[in-house]
């Protein structure tokens, strides 16, 4: 066996040129499997970083109508049968299996008439948190300060800002202590909120931005959720965000705190609380993304059949040409099966170096696809398994009818052939 | 008895036609003997010499080989009886041009299954034996006509067969070499192995112990004197 691989190693060296163009065609193929494979791996790590973000973990559990949030506002009164989350179904959350942390907040989005001075914060979305909310959806405030028990206690008019809606109210000024104004309501700044790990998502195109930032970027208002009625009159039952312990636990966590919660529901209201599954949305993103690919792989794999035709077309000159060496090796001993792997260990250490040389070249070429145009790339090492053991198939797969020719040479007519 | 040929019949097929190639050929030889075979081209001798090595059936008659009958063997087994009692030389040599001396001599021995290191023992004792000790990492394109004979009977013998089949041993050589690798024969059957030499040339059949004519696919032997004259 080990004698096959020298031998063959020895056949393809002297035939430098031809060994080299008989692989060219495995190589070309591998290498676009490769590079579309690594463009496909990169594209998925992007959009799971995209969307899982710094790793914080955090669930939205959302009232909602179907597949979609119901957001209550004047127009969108609180449904029937949906109560206040209290503190103690709070604590139940923390009790599901990978619920790290939970915090009930109320939300209103496209919130209206907030004001420092003569600038206006359009299409702001206005917070009314509990104090767990910060640590659960992974900000830290790190200008000013939280919001204090006596806050909470007392219904101070305070409020933390996000970055977004500190620098659109305030562009340079230091909005610590100042006042704002929220639907004829002044509100003092004592804090702007940031995400803790620095995570911004990677935007490439439009969609992205749609998909990663939509309309968040309008600026946050947090109150603490004591005095929410002060802005919003009445008492709203909560959106629930919840912290999972790893990335695993997202789904499952979600779904119980969501099934908890909608076992408060009472009547027969179609809003029910869902989480919203990030996995879901991350596996859909990608399956988009691979259905379009997949399709190039497909149409990369018709140029390793290419290459394997001119493997076997080779084998089969190889073949001819050693129809002496055949007859000999015959004579002396050499049982069919010897004849037989010779050639195909030939074929295949053929098929192979292509096959190692395209995994190399494909990398190269996927890389410098990504500097030239911003693609994402990953290296998929399951793919350069599967690529170099799939040469090697190839290798097996083509190079037996000239191997098998040649073990059934007959040795007499082969002698004889000069 | 090394080798009983009874009643061989070979037809080969020409289109539609059947052409006997061998007529009822009865050949015994025993062991240790140095026997030539002798005749002109389409004589049949060829056709003998592929039965005798193995490579080819009769169509009709007996044929043992150390008491087993090659008729019943099957195909696939025919490459181990080659392999193991037989050893071939040829007229034009058939070394393998990119491989040295030592590694041409060592290649029925990877079909034995012998281990690298013992491979390469018995490749150069085998050369020593035919004289070419110092060559052993020579290509075949740096050794004379002679010397690539001598690696070629060195490979047949790296086995230890009982049988050489020698196919026109000396065709490509001059007179000289011709005489060095007759010497050789002589040298190995007097070891004790059985030489079967074929040939169309009487000067080189004469140095054989004993003679068989062939001639339109019927032998004949000539006695020890005809062949001493």
């Amino acid at each position: 066996m080990l004698e096959n691989v020298r031998l063959s190693f020895q056949g393809i060296w002297s035939h430098k040129m031809r060994s080299f163009l008989t692989m060219l065609g495995i190589i070309i193929g591998i290498a676009s499997i490769i590079s579309i494979v690594s463009t496909i791996q990169g594209t998925n790590d992007q959009i799971r970083q995209n969307l899982i973000g710094a790793g914080n973990n955090a669930v939205e559990i959302n009232l909602s109508q179907g597949q979609t949030n119901y957001e209550i506002s004047e127009w969108n009164p609180v449904p029937d049968g949906i109560p206040v989350i209290t503190e103690s179904i709070r604590q139940e959350l923390l009790n599901v299996d990978g619920v790290e942390d939970a915090s009930l907040y109320n939300v209103r989005t496209y919130a209206e008439g907030i004001y420092y001075q003569n600038s206006t914060l359009q299409g702001a979305q206005v917070y009314g948190i509990d104090q767990h909310y910060f640590n659960t959806c992974g900000y830290i405030v790190r200008t000013g300060r939280e919001f204090l028990d006596e806050d909470y206690e007392q219904y101070r008019k305070v409020v933390i800002l996000d970055q977004t809606a500190a620098s659109s109210l305030f562009q340079e000024e230091n909005p610590l202590g100042k006042t704002i104004e929220i639907d004829s309501q002044p509100y003092v700044v004592v804090g702007v909120a940031q995400q803790k790990a620095g995570f911004e998502p990677v935007i490439n195109s439009e969609e992205d931005y749609d998909t990663y930032i939509g309309d968040e970027d309008s600026g946050i208002v947090y109150m603490p959720s004591a005095s929410w009625c002060i802005a919003y009159m009445y008492d709203e039952p909560q959106n629930v965000v919840i912290k999972a312990q790893t990335t695993d636990d997202m789904a499952s966590a979600g779904s119980k705190c969501a099934d908890i919660l909608n076992g408060y529901i009472t009547g027969d209201s179609d809003v029910r609380y869902r989480a919203r599954d990030v996995l879901e949305t991350l596996e859909q993103l990608q399956s988009s993304s691979e259905a379009m690919n997949n399709q190039l792989i497909w149409i990369a794999s018709i140029s390793l059949l290419v290459g394997g035709i001119g493997v076997m077309n080779i084998m089969l000159v190889s073949v001819t040409e050693r129809i002496s060496e055949i007859g000999l090796k015959k004579a002396i001993g050499a049982k069919k099966r010897s004849i037989l792997g010779q050639f195909l260990t030939e074929a295949v250490v053929l098929t192979s170096m292509g096959g190692i040389i395209g995994v190399v070249a494909g990398i190269v070429l996927a890389q410098t696809v990504s500097r030239m145009s911003g693609t994402p790339v990953g290296i998929n090492v399951t793919a350069i398994i599967i690529s170099v053991v799939f040469s090697m198939l190839i290798g097996i797969i083509f190079g037996l009818l000239p191997s098998v020719k040649a073990a059934n040479l007959n040795p007499i007519d082969a002698l004889r052939h000069e | 008895m090394l080798l009983e040929l009874d009643h061989i019949y070979k037809d080969y097929l020409q289109g539609s036609m059947t052409v006997p190639a061998l007529k009822d050929v009865t050949l015994h030889v025993e062991e240790g003997e140095y026997l030539a075979i002798m005749g002109p081209s389409g004589s049949g001798k060829s056709t003998l010499m592929n039965i005798i090595g193995c490579l080819d059936k009769p169509t009709k008659g007996s044929f043992k080989l150390d008491g087993r009958d090659m008729l019943k063997v099957k195909d696939s087994h025919m490459a181990d009886v080659r392999l193991h009692s037989l050893g071939f030389v040829f007229q034009n040599f058939q070394l393998l041009p990119k491989e040295s001396a030592i590694d041409n001599v060592a290649l029925p021995l990877i079909y034995a299954g012998v281990p690298k290191r013992e491979r390469m023992k018995r490749a150069a004792a085998a050369l020593e034996r035919v004289g070419l000790a110092e060559r052993l990492h020579f290509q075949p394109n740096q050794l004379s006509g002679g010397q690539k004979q001598r690696v070629a009977i060195a490979r047949a013998m790296v086995n230890n067969p009982k049988i050489l089949l020698a196919d026109e041993p000396t065709g490509a050589l001059d007179s000289k070499s011709s005489k060095a690798i007759l010497e050789l024969f002589g040298q190995l059957n007097a070891e004790g192995v059985t030489v079967i030499m074929i040939t169309h040339d009487s000067n080189v059949a004469k140095s054989a112990r004993r003679i068989v004519d062939i001639f339109d696919g019927e032998i004949s032997e000539r006695s020890r004197q005809e062949v001493s004259q």
